[in-house]
């Protein structure tokens, strides 16, 4: 069924229909909308799970971290300074290989106060062990939803599902909402191998020692390391599990493409542009006038950041001449940290090649900096033209100084 | 009056190893071990970073035979009702979720939680084993750490501040149930327990736990200490219900003989107030004494409970 509705609501939506068992809350801007719609439908007896209305962001990743460990499927949703309170919670519960999963709905990180929309906050966990989704249209946030729970039970490793503040979350769109039935079939309920259950107790997430150890039978138990490394190998093999989700989703709902990223008019590009979340499809337009003037560009939204699909990037991009990263986000004291990994990327694919493609960095938006087209025309006709003779390659748009 | 129980009516089945990595004496061994036996099989534990993490042992050997989800520090309460949740959800309510956390992940660390959830009325029991101090990190300062004492951060002139009242916090919260024990009254601590695990909400129980490195005694003193702490009357063993507090066991019976032990006696047993002069001690006597005098103008009246 099509509707129109906020992209807040389109995830609440997915949420639903995933059959969320547990979902904990703290309010925070743009996030609230969100959860509370989640509120409301299981109030209203239209959703069957448990809303708990927690004192804290790190308290609503403590109930979903437990629910989960107990059995239960569990969502939480934040933004910003919510997302940075959890911060410990992150990390314990990808350590503890939680498929949670978590509506990250993108704004800037305070000092000083900003409410407005960056991908600082969501960038920021980038190192935390969790999976990371971008999505840039309504459509894509519920669905994105549905293939995060897949995914995250298939790992068994939790998944943040990121999208702009205000840009998605308060503006509406259609888009389609699958029927419950339709969802049935494609994502089966959470049966976790362990839950917690006093007819055959464990002890979760103890003490562990640097090295292996053995239990109480003789058998070798894994070391703190050993523990860590597997939760690496997972994630690396969840870039293959990604692939199989999206190719089920496309058989089940008829819709989606390229699990990692979306690309436009990238087949002949010689210049290729890559952003994170709506940022893209209003590069879009950029990359069709900058063609007008008769240079080759595309652009490549990313929609898997983590785990970060290099291969698959790469490929598109060691053929260009040259790659421009537009960021809503900064590793301070160095660069966009996409635009680090893009690199990292192309340096692994280009191999022995002498060449590769230059790598420019324009950082844009923060603090919700309005992003005028003009802007990004000329910072992309810029690096397009100029290329390797640019001295700088980070560069800021938009700014006032 | 629920029967009391006895040395010879407490359940056989343990639900701690014996082996555990509890120092010599430690009182939360105590502590814990009796409280289990009144909490049962069908318990699921919520343990934050403490000395009872380490009691119950390293990856991959557990002492306790309940199942535990360890948390982070700041979370044990929030983490107890997402159990909750999910129990509920999954359709096992029978199933009973236990908190145990120390003085510091309670009053300190813990207690924005703790206050969240009582608010909310999730259905669980807190236990805080509160042996005043960071006693796993080696000895510092906690909320509850009582004025005087020496430790490994106040470690020239003590403590300044008072104790932290965190039992009188969680009955502001209208709790159905709120209780002081000592690890030296295991009998107090068993009935308590037992009575709390049937009421709804949030229960509270806090617990002193005399601890020999951290006070400064040797281990085999660790219940001689804690009953010094009771019969001296710093320490009130009472429960509220219904915001009806009441004293039990030796802090009623001190009620009743209108006798206490002088606090020097309990102060002089450890080395961690080894500072506190005459004068200090006396001034603290003198408030035991005044607080107690109300308890005997009242012990007459409710010989009924």
């Amino acid at each position: 069924m099509h509707i129109i509705e906020s992209g807040n609501v389109a995830a609440a939506l997915g949420v639903k229909l995933c059959r969320a068992q547990v979902i904990a809350a703290y309010p925070i801007t743009p996030q609230t909308p969100l959860t509370e719609r989640l509120s409301e439908l299981v109030e209203s007896g239209e959703m069957e799970a448990e809303y708990i209305p927690v004192e804290s962001e790190h308290s609503a990743l403590a109930v979903c971290i437990a629910a989960s460990s107990t059995g239960a499927r569990a969502f939480t949703a934040t933004s910003a300074n919510g997302l940075l309170y959890m911060h410990e919670q992150i990390h314990w519960a990808a350590g503890a290989r939680l498929p949670l999963v978590m509506c990250v709905v993108n704004r800037g990180v305070g000092a000083p106060w900003t409410i407005w929309n960056d991908h600082q906050d969501s960038i920021s966990q980038r190192d935390t062990g969790w999976m990371q989704l971008y999505v840039n249209d309504h459509q894509q946030i519920i669905d994105g939803v549905i293939k995060a729970y897949m995914l995250a039970e298939e790992v068994m490793a939790p998944i943040m599902l990121c999208y702009d503040g205000y840009l998605l979350s308060h503006t509406y769109m259609p888009f389609d909402v699958p029927s419950q039935e339709e969802v049935d079939a494609f994502l089966p309920p959470y049966k976790p191998a362990y839950a917690l259950n006093p007819d055959s107790p464990a002890n979760l997430n103890t003490v562990t020692l640097p090295d292996v150890r053995p239990d109480t039978k003789g058998k070798t138990a894994h070391g703190y390391m050993e523990i860590r490394y597997l939760l690496q190998e997972d994630l690396l093999k969840a870039i293959d599990v990604m692939g199989s989700v999206e190719s089920r989703f496309k058989e089940h709902f008829g819709r989606g493409g390229n699990p990692y990223y979306e690309t436009y008019r990238c087949e002949d590009a010689r210049f290729i542009a890559v952003s994170l979340g709506s940022l893209s499809y209003h590069l879009r337009e950029v990359i069709d006038r900058v063609r007008e003037d008769g240079i080759k560009a595309g652009i490549m939204s990313i929609h898997l950041y983590r785990p970060f699909p290099a291969d698959a990037i790469a490929r598109v991009l060691v053929e260009a001449e040259g790659v421009i990263v537009f960021e809503k986000a900064l590793s301070y004291g160095y660069e966009g940290a996409l635009c680090s990994d893009v690199k990292a990327a192309l340096y692994q694919a280009s191999g022995s090649k002498k060449k590769r493609p230059f790598v420019h960095n324009h950082i844009l938006g923060l603090g919700g900096r309005e992003i005028k087209t003009v802007q990004l025309y000329e910072a992309m006709q810029h690096s397009c033209t100029r290329g390797t003779k640019v001295e700088n390659a980070l560069q800021w748009i938009g700014l006032k100084i | 009056m629920q029967t009391k129980t006895t040395i010879l009516s407490l359940p056989e089945e343990e639900f701690v190893n014996p082996g555990n990595r509890a120092c010599a004496g430690c009182g939360l061994g105590i502590a814990y071990r009796i409280a289990l036996k009144a909490l049962g099989r069908n318990t699921i534990l919520v343990v934050p970073p403490s000395c009872l993490t380490v009691l119950q042992g390293l990856y991959p050997v557990a002492a306790t035979k309940l199942p535990c989800l360890n948390v982070t520090f700041a979370s044990t309460a929030a983490a107890s009702t997402g159990m909750l949740a999910a129990l509920r959800a999954l359709g096992k309510q029978d199933i009973k979720v236990v908190a145990w956390a120390g003085d510091g992940g309670t009053a300190d660390i813990g207690l924005q939680a703790l206050s969240g959830a009582a608010e909310r009325g999730d259905n669980f029991l807190f236990i805080c084993y509160d042996n005043e101090g960071y006693m796993n990190t080696g000895v510092q300062r906690s909320g509850t750490t009582p004025k005087g004492a020496i430790t490994a951060n106040t470690p020239i002139k003590g403590k300044f501040q008072q104790k932290k009242d965190v039992p009188a916090i969680m009955a502001a919260h209208n709790l159905s149930y709120v209780a002081t024990c000592s690890a030296a009254f295991p009998l107090d601590l068993y009935d308590k327990v037992s009575k709390a695990v049937g009421l709804p909400g949030v229960k509270y129980i806090h617990i002193q736990i005399p601890c020999p490195p951290g006070w400064g005694f040797e281990p085999r003193r660790s219940v001689k200490v804690g009953k010094l702490a009771v019969e001296s009357g710093l320490f009130e063993l009472y429960e509220v219900e219904d915001s009806a507090v009441r004293l039990t066991g030796a802090s009623r019976k001190i009620a009743d003989k209108r006798s206490l032990v002088p606090v020097v006696e309990y102060f002089r047993a450890q080395s961690r107030f080894r500072l506190m002069t005459a004068s200090q001690i006396k001034d603290i006597q003198d408030q035991i004494n005044r607080r107690w005098s109300a308890s005997f103008d009242k012990s007459g009246d409710n010989d009924a409970s």
